[in-house]
């Protein structure tokens, strides 16, 4: 696989999310972790971002992190993947490199 | 002598606003804000606690943390109403940006628009943001 992006940061309070989603190549894979995923999140003001690349770009949300938040129950993004921590490991496994939008 | 064991605090009583704007996890600023609500509290002043932007996610319900290993704090907002913070008030607009509603939260709120928060924020004597 190609590059894997990971965001960190809340859509709602800094860039981070689109300025990954400018550069991100079809084809590439994007983790939303700790305050990203909030972007995971259906029906919010920042949803359609995933959605208009959706079809071209792979996007997971890690987790433990949805449940530290109490997202576990609310409807996300569909076709987003969950994955745990050796999900994780396993994506920077498979792709080239990892860029963090910090 | 007297003075020390009269523990009522007599002192004037100052409207007090706290603004938290940050989310649980990804910063100590919610966590810290929490706990100098609840110090300040022991003071007898009359303190607003207002959640706008990402702070209404504070006090989502269903906080499960122990597969981040940090403390799930958003219990301790039930507690503030027994040290007699009663208004509470979260940003109807910060609920809808993030898909959420009232049902959504650990504590009741009283939801005010943009404007109501405004107009709160502009009554009091000291604002503390977080």
């Amino acid at each position: 696989m190609a590059l894997l992006h990971t965001v960190n940061k809340s859509p709602f309070d800094k860039n981070s999310l689109s300025d990954c989603l400018r550069r991100a190549k079809p084809g590439s894979a994007v983790l939303l972790i700790e305050d990203g995923v909030y972007g995971a999140l259906e029906g919010t003001s920042v949803s359609e971002e995933i959605i208009d690349r959706n079809n071209e770009i792979k996007f997971y949300a890690l987790a433990p992190d949805l449940a530290a938040r109490g997202l576990s129950e609310k409807p996300l993004i569909d076709g987003l993947t969950l994955v745990e921590y050796d999900g994780f490991v396993d994506l920077v496994e498979e792709c080239s490199s990892v860029q963090s939008w910090l | 002598m007297d003075d020390f064991e009269d523990d009522e605090f007599d002192g004037p009583v100052k409207k007090f606003m706290y603004v938290n704007r940050k989310a649980p996890y990804g910063t100590v600023y919610a966590l810290e804000g929490l706990e100098v609500v609840l110090i300040t509290a022991a003071f007898d002043q009359d303190v607003s606690m207002v959640f706008v932007d990402d702070g209404v996610f504070q006090i989502k319900k269903d906080q499960e943390t122990s597969g981040v290993n940090m403390k799930n704090f958003s219990p301790t907002y039930r507690a503030l109403e027994g040290y007699e913070v009663e208004k509470v008030y979260a940003e109807k607009e910060s609920l809808e940006a993030r898909g959420m509603t009232q049902e959504d939260l650990v504590i009741p709120v009283e939801i005010l628009n943009s404007s109501e928060i405004a107009d709160l924020m502009d009554s009091q004597d000291v604002i503390v943001s977080f």
